[in-house]
C-alpha cells in the first residue's frame, strides 16, 4: 500500500470534510446532499397534496408565508401548482434518488467491494459532487425568479416549456446536474475496469458493483442527449431559434413570433432516449443494494448470480431501445407504437428475472429479519407491483385509455417509492455501521419500516384505483371537472397517508443523527458478511484497506458445505483446517 | 488545497486510467454530436424547404477551415511523436504550430459569423441558421477548450517537473486524442451543412 501517511496527519476541517477526495467522505457528502433534497422535494409535494385534496382551502400553517402572487390569502394558485409539480419530480429524479443510489452509495462502497484504495480520479470525484450541489441549489433558487419556477412537469415538454417563465434557470441547472453526473460515470466506469484488487475479476463482484458497472454505462451515453435536446431547449428560449416550435403556433390567442418550422415531438424522443434509461438507474442500484442484504441475511448465496448479471446487462441494452413507449399517444406513427410494444414487453422478461432470482434466493435459507432485511424483503412485493402495473402501460390498446391519468402516477410512485427509496433506505441500515462504526436503534428502525410500507401503499394504492376510474393526472383542482369528481374521497386518503409518511420519517431523521454520535459500537464486521468491505476497519480510513487484500473466491460464500463458520470472506486465505 | 491524493496502484489493464476515461468521455461526447445531427436530420425531413450549402453558406473558407483542421490534426501526431522521442524542442514546436492552426480556425470562422451577422441572419432565421449556429458554436466551444489544453501542454513541457512526469506522454496522447475527435466531427458538419 503506498499510502502517504505524513500529509494527511492532520488535514484541517475544511480539507477533510468540504473539499475532500476521499470517496467516502465524497459518498457521505452525497447521502445526507441527497436526503435533504428527497426531504425538500417531499415537501413540495405535501403542499400539492393538500391542494388536491381540499382545493380552494388556505394552505394550514404554511400558506402565509408564500407570496401574494403564488398563493393569495393562502390559498395556492395554479401556477404555484404547476412549478410545484415540475420541481417535484425534478428534485425527486435529479436530486434525490439518482444521487443517493448513485453518488452516495456507489461512490462509498464500490471502491471498497472491489478493493480499491479510492476512485480513480479523486479531483474528479470531488469535482462531480461540488457540481452537484451548486446545480441542486440553483434549481430550488429558480422558485425566486420573476414569475416563479419552471412551470412545464420535469418532462419540459414544448411548445409550453419554450414559453412558460423560470424554464431558463432549469435548463441551465440540468446542464450542470448532466455535467456532474458525466464526470462521476467516466469515474465508476475506469474505477471497476482498472482498480480492482488482484484476485477480483468480474465475476467475483458483487452484484451492486455489476448494478452499478451498468448504471454508469447508462449515465454516460443516456446523459448527453438530454444535454443537446437542453441546448437546443435553451437557444429557443433565449436566442429564439424555432427547434421545437412548429409556423404559425397560436397560444392564448397569440401566434408565435418566431420562424416555426421545428417540430415538438423532436423534445419528447430525445427527452425519452434518456429518461427511460434514467429509469433504470432510479432501479438497478437499489436491486444491487437489496441482492447484497438478502444474500447476508438468508447466509446463502444468491439463487442465479449469473443470471443477475446478465439480466441487468440485458436491461442496459434495451433500455435504449424503449423509449417511445411514454409516446403512445404523442401522436407519432403506430408503426413505431408497434415496435415500441415489443421492445417493452422483450425488457420485462430481464426484469421478472431479476426479481424471481431475489424470490428464490429466500428459499431455502436461514432468514435473519433484521431491519435491513425487511426493507429488502418489502422491496420485492412492492416494487413488483409497481412493475406489473407498468405492463398495461407498455401495451397500446390499455395505454390509450390509461395514459395521463394517476394510474401513471400510481404506478412508477410504486416502483420509485417503495422500491427504489425503500431499497436504499434499507441500505442506510446496512451500511451505517460501516460508516460511522456505530448501529442504528433496532426498535426505532421497526417504527419507520412498518410506518413508512404502510403509508407508501396507502398513499399509491388510491392513485391506481383512481386512474382506472378516470381521473386525470396534472390538474391543478380535481373538482373543476365532472370526470373526476367521482373520485375525490380517494384523493383525501392518499393525502393523509402523505402527511402519515412524514410523520414517519421522524424516527429516521433522529435515528440516523443520535446513532452517529450514540450507537451501540460494531465490530469490522456486524453483519458476518462476506463482500470485501466488511474486511477493512469501520469506518475505514483514508485509503481504506491495511494492506491490498487478495480475493480468493467469489462474492456470496455463505453456509459452504463443510465449514464450520457459515461465512467465508472473499479475502479470506483458503486454509486447511476450515 | 486539499487532502493529498491517494497513489494508485498500478493499474491491472494494459490501458492507463486517462486514457482509459478520455476514450469514455469521448463516447459522451459522439452521443452529444450524434443527438444534435439526428435533430439536423428530423428537423430536414420534416420541413418544406432547406436552403442548399452554397447559397446560405460560404463554401470556400469552410473549404480552407476543414484544411486548416486536418493540418492541425497531423501537426498534433507531430508533437505526440516528438514527446515521445524526449525531443522538448520539437514537441514544442509542433504543438505550437497546432495551436497556431486551431487559432487560425477560430479566425475564419469569426469572419464567416460576422459576415452572417451583418447580413442580419441569426439563429432565429430559420431552422436551417438554427441548427447551423448551433452546431458549429458547440463545436467552436470544444475548438476552445482543445486550445486551452494544448496550451497547458505546452506550458507545462516548458517545466522539467512536468516534462519528466512519467504521466506527461499520456497527458499528450488524451489530449491528441481529444484533438482528432473535435476534427472527425468537423469532417461531419462541412459536408452535412455546406454540401449536402
Amino acid at each position: 500500500m503506498s499510502h502517504d501517511h505524513s500529509g494527511s496527519s492532520s488535514p484541517s476541517f475544511r480539507e477533510k470534510y468540504v473539499f475532500s477526495l476521499d470517496h467516502k467522505v465524497i459518498g457521505l457528502q452525497y447521502l445526507i446532499t441527497s436526503f435533504i433534497f428527497l426531504l425538500v422535494g417531499f415537501g413540495l409535494m405535501m403542499l400539492m397534496r393538500w391542494q388536491l385534496a381540499f382545493p380552494g382551502s388556505p394552505i394550514p400553517f404554511f400558506g402565509r408565508l408564500f407570496s401574494a402572487e403564488l398563493a393569495p390569502n393562502g390559498v395556492m394558485s395554479g401556477e404555484f401548482y404547476n412549478a410545484l409539480g415540475a420541481m417535484h419530480g425534478t428534485i425527486m429524479v435529479f436530486l434525490g434518488v439518482v444521487p443517493l443510489a448513485v453518488g452516495a452509495y456507489g461512490n462509498y462502497l464500490l471502491p471498497l467491494q472491489i478493493g480499491a484504495p479510492d476512485m480513480a480520479f479523486p479531483r474528479m470525484n470531488m469535482m462531480s459532487y461540488w457540481l452537484y450541489l451548486p446545480g441542486g441549489v440553483l434549481m430550488l433558487l429558480s422558485f425566486l425568479m420573476p414569475g416563479g419556477a419552471a412551470q412545464s412537469g420535469w418532462t419540459s415538454y414544448p411548445p409550453l416549456s419554450i414559453i412558460n417563465p423560470g424554464q431558463t434557470v432549469w435548463l441551465l441547472s440540468m446542464v450542470i446536474l448532466i455535467t456532474s453526473s458525466l464526470l462521476g460515470s467516466i469515474n465508476f466506469l475506469v474505477t471497476t475496469i482498472n482498480m480492482r484488487a488482484p484476485g477480483m475479476s468480474l465475476w467475483r463482484m458483487p452484484v451492486f458493483c455489476w448494478a452499478q458497472l451498468v448504471t454508469a454505462v447508462l449515465l454516460l451515453l443516456a446523459f448527453p442527449p438530454l444535454e443537446a435536446a437542453s441546448i437546443l431547449q435553451l437557444m429557443d428560449r433565449v436566442f429564439h431559434t424555432s427547434f421545437y416550435m412548429p409556423k404559425d403556433l397560436v397560444l392564448l390567442g397569440q401566434t408565435y413570433s418566431g420562424s416555426g418550422g421545428g417540430q415538438p415531438l423532436l423534445w419528447q424522443h430525445l427527452f425519452w432516449f434518456l429518461a427511460h434509461p434514467e429509469v433504470y438507474v432510479l432501479v438497478l442500484p437499489p436491486m444491487g443494494i437489496v441482492s447484497e442484504i438478502i444474500a447476508n441475511n438468508t447466509r446463502k448465496p444468491l439463487h442465479g448470480y449469473k443470471t443477475m448479471v446478465y439480466s441487468m446487462i440485458a436491461i442496459g441494452v434495451m433500455s435504449f431501445m424503449v423509449w417511445a413507449h411514454h409516446m403512445f399517444i404523442s401522436g407519432m406513427s403506430p408503426a413505431l407504437s408497434n415496435f415500441f410494444l415489443v421492445t417493452t414487453m422483450i425488457i420485462s422478461v430481464p426484469s421478472v428475472a431479476l426479481m424471481t432470482c431475489l424470490v428464490f434466493s429466500l428459499k431455502g435459507g436461514s432468514i435473519r429479519f433484521n431491519v435491513p432485511m425487511l426493507f429488502a424483503l418489502a422491496f420485492i412485493p412492492l416494487f413488483a407491483i409497481g412493475g406489473l402495473t407498468g405492463l398495461p402501460l407498455g401495451l397500446t390498446v390499455t395505454d390509450i385509455y390509461l395514459h395521463d391519468t394517476y394510474y401513471v402516477i400510481g404506478h412508477f410512485h410504486f416502483v420509485v417509492v417503495s422500491g427504489s427509496i425503500i431499497a436504499l433506505m434499507g441500505g442506510t441500515y446496512y451500511w451505517f455501521p460501516k460508516w460511522y462504526g456505530r448501529k442504528m436503534n433496532d426498535r426505532l428502525g421497526l417504527i419507520h419500516f412498518w410506518g413508512s410500507v404502510a403509508c407508501m401503499v396507502g398513499i399509491f394504492s388510491p392513485m391506481l384505483i383512481m386512474g382506472l376510474a378516470g381521473t386525470s393526472r396534472r390538474l391543478y383542482d380535481p373538482t373543476a371537472q365532472l370526470h373526476n369528481l367521482s373520485t375525490q374521497g380517494l384523493n383525501v386518503v392518499s393525502t393523509y397517508f402523505a402527511y402519515g409518511l412524514a410523520l414517519f420519517q421522524l424516527p429516521f431523521i433522529y435515528n440516523f443523527f443520535n446513532s452517529m454520535f450514540r450507537g451501540e459500537k460494531t465490530p469490522e464486521n456486524p453483519w458476518q458478511a462476506t463482500t470485501l468491505e466488511w474486511a477493512c476497519p469501520s469506518p475505514p480510513p483514508h485509503g481504506n484497506f491495511p494492506s491490498t487484500p487478495t480475493v480468493h473466491r467469489g462474492p456470496y460464500e455463505y453456509s459452504t458445505p463443510g465449514r464450520v463458520c457459515d461465512f467465508w470472506p472473499q479475502s479470506e486465505p483458503p486454509s486447511e483446517d476450515l | 488545497m486539499t487532502t493529498i491524493a491517494i497513489e494508485q496502484p498500478p493499474t491491472a489493464g494494459a490501458i492507463s486510467n486517462a486514457k482509459l476515461g478520455v476514450w469514455l468521455f469521448l463516447a459522451s461526447e459522439i452521443m452529444l454530436f450524434a443527438t444534435l445531427f439526428t435533430s439536423y436530420i428530423v428537423l430536414r425531413l420534416g420541413s418544406t424547404s432547406w436552403p442548399w450549402g452554397w447559397d446560405a453558406l460560404n463554401v470556400p473558407l469552410a473549404t480552407l477551415n476543414t484544411v486548416i483542421l486536418i493540418t492541425s490534426s497531423i501537426t498534433i501526431v507531430m508533437a505526440y511523436a516528438k514527446a515521445y522521442d524526449k525531443d522538448k524542442p520539437g514537441f514544442q514546436s509542433w504543438m505550437s504550430l497546432t495551436i497556431l492552426l486551431s487559432l487560425g480556425f477560430l479566425v475564419v470562422k469569426a469572419f464567416e459569423y460576422s459576415h452572417e451577422f451583418k447580413l442580419g441572419i441569426g439563429p432565429h432565421t430559420s431552422v436551417f441558421y438554427a441548427i447551423y449556429f448551433t452546431m458549429t458554436g458547440l463545436h467552436v466551444i470544444h475548438v476552445l477548450g482543445g486550445i486551452l489544453v494544448n496550451a497547458g501542454l505546452l506550458y507545462m513541457s516548458s517545466r522539467s517537473k512536468h516534462w519528466e512526469h512519467p504521466l506527461f506522454l499520456g497527458r499528450v496522447e488524451g489530449a491528441g486524442l481529444y484533438w482528432h475527435f473535435v476534427d472527425i466531427v468537423w469532417i461531419f458538419l462541412f459536408p452535412s451543412l455546406y454540401l449536402l
